[in-house]
């Protein structure tokens, strides 16, 4: 139960020019410094959802409200100021000709004075070990920094609430690691679109599941990811951690999730 | 390696080479690129015939790709790349312009030669100068310093996107060549429909990508200017280069030293 919504979702419905029904009805509330997760199947409706509360589509019916800030045009300034989104491709996001452009890009459309842009990006490159990368140009980085750099120009807008589309997509397990590690870190709201259940299991105590632009299901990560069946309905599998090991039992497996979903290493 | 693979690894390369360190590296990008920008101006300004003026001009290039230490035969060779379109533009001029103008000996030289012969020439010097320009600068520094000579910031921002997305479109169009490649059989899967239809698909993908990059940009705060903030200063050497330069390209401009140069050249001959 959420005490205080920072994010609230009502009756949130959004339809496509080619006819295409993307979200029917969701509604959902979201509390200050929670980790929730959005998984479904592909066309489930989770990108959507994320777009809405980014700002980038604006609600054809129903509403969404960030803090004390209704998702309308006129509000869209100041929502950016407190939502920060990381998108699928990280070559979508990394757009300026070196990484401390890049990364230096929001807060300078703040219009904060150089000093404080620059403060930032290092902060926020130090804070995904990237500092290295500052004078490099995206093309020349691997996907697992471009996804590092990526989450650097978000941060250094510091942003109250971080929405994340597949951010474990496309790594390679050490950079996946890697990642999941320094989300467990992050202070802010996050809300994460994915497919990965394990890192859900890792990063998120509790699970939206989507499916066909409605909410299927919403509880503990732990409890919702054990169920076979609501699984399936949504087209989606158990995390590998959750599956019995035909060939060892489950000996070598990582540990099933602690009470609140996270595993407690 | 395909020809977009042999494209996009020289450019890849031309991009390495501006990060090498030398005392063209280091110089202002601003003040190298109203240099080059002056010997490019100088060298076209010239009438049709000229040739001798031109000569002493190679001075230019020749000294900053010392300087910059740059491989002479990666800018010969993007040199040879671009004389097709020098040859397209003066190929014409001989068949046109048969008027004797000068006389070696017993053979008489057509006008429509010798303007052939300034316009190869001055493309070699131009072309090299503007490569050398990029390979000791860098794409993204110069379009930082044409912002800051005054440029329109749109069309900066066009150039900027584009030489970034440059790399993605590559990638993307090999990725749909050797998917092409794996299914096409002799002759079959090269006809001109499915070339076609790569271009179509190419092109439905880039206008995906450009929405996406600007939903990135509006979640940024993006209002339709691009704000770089890496400093440039120009310093004594920026200075001294310019000055420098400028002396020297209007000196070679107006007072056309090409005669005296062959003068003392010819005195220096044992013969």
């Amino acid at each position: 139960m959420v005490t205080q919504a920072l994010v609230a979702v009502s009756d949130l419905r959004h339809a496509y020019a080619d006819g295409q029904t993307a979200l029917d009805g969701v509604s959902f509330e979201v509390g200050s410094g929670e980790k929730l997760a959005i998984v479904g199947a592909n066309g489930a409706g989770k990108s959507t959802t994320l777009l809405h509360l980014a700002g980038c589509l604006l609600p054809q019916a129903g509403s969404v409200r960030i803090a004390d800030l209704l998702l309308c045009r006129e509000n869209l300034p100041q929502l950016r100021r407190r939502v920060g989104m990381l998108f699928q491709n990280p070559d979508d996001q990394l757009f300026m000709p070196r990484v401390c452009d890049d990364v230096a890009f929001g807060p300078a459309n703040l219009g904060l004075p150089a000093e404080e842009v620059n403060a930032r990006v290092m902060q926020a490159l130090a804070v995904v070990g990237a500092t290295h990368l500052a004078q490099r140009q995206p093309h020349r980085l691997s996907t697992g920094e471009k996804r590092a750099v990526a989450i650097a120009s978000v941060l250094a807008l510091s942003p109250t609430i971080l929405l994340m589309d597949e951010p474990t997509s496309s790594l390679d397990p050490a950079s996946r690691r890697q990642l999941i590690e320094l989300l467990q870190t992050f202070e802010q709201t996050l809300i994460i679109a994915t497919h990965d259940l394990d890192m859900v299991l890792d990063l998120c105590p509790r699970t939206l599941v989507l499916g066909e632009g409605r909410i299927v299901a919403d509880g503990a990560s732990a409890v919702l990811l054990q169920d076979a069946a609501l699984l399936a309905k949504a087209r989606l599998e158990k995390p590998l951690r959750l599956q019995a090991c035909p060939s060892c039992s489950g000996a070598g497996a990582r540990p099933a999730p602690g009470p609140h979903g996270l595993n407690r290493r | 390696m395909t020809r977009i693979d042999a494209s996009s690894s020289h450019l890849s390369y031309l991009d390495s080479l501006a990060y090498r360190d030398s005392p063209i590296h280091r110089l202002d990008p601003r003040v190298k690129l109203i240099t080059t920008l002056l010997f490019i101006v100088c060298v076209v300004s010239f009438a049709k015939y000229e040739v001798s003026a031109l000569l002493p001009f190679a001075i230019y290039p020749l000294i900053l790709l010392a300087l910059a230490r740059l491989p002479p035969g990666y800018i010969l060779r993007h040199l040879l790349l671009a004389v097709p379109f020098a040859l397209c533009i003066g190929l014409f001029n001989p068949l046109f312009d048969r008027a004797t103008l000068l006389h070696v000996g017993s053979i008489g030289i057509s006008g429509g030669w010798i303007s052939f012969a300034s316009i190869m020439l001055r493309f070699a010097l131009t072309v090299s100068a503007a490569l050398i320009l990029v390979a000791s600068t860098g794409f993204d520094s110069l379009c930082l310093a044409l912002a800051r000579l005054g440029v329109p910031r749109p069309f900066v921002v066009q150039l900027l996107l584009l030489y970034r997305y440059l790399f993605v479109l590559v990638d993307e169009a090999m990725r749909l060549s050797r998917a092409r490649a794996q299914r096409s059989f002799g002759r079959r899967g090269m006809e001109l429909s499915v070339v076609a239809s790569l271009l179509a698909q190419l092109l439905l993908r880039t206008l995906d990508r450009a929405q996406r990059i600007y939903l990135a940009m509006q979640c940024r705060g993006f209002d339709g200017e691009v704000r770089l903030l890496r400093p440039l200063r120009i310093g004594g050497r920026d200075v001294a280069f310019l000055t420098g330069w400028t002396a020297v390209l209007l000196g070679l401009r107006f007072l056309d030293p090409a005669p005296a140069l062959g003068h003392a050249f010819g005195e220096l001959l044992p013969w």
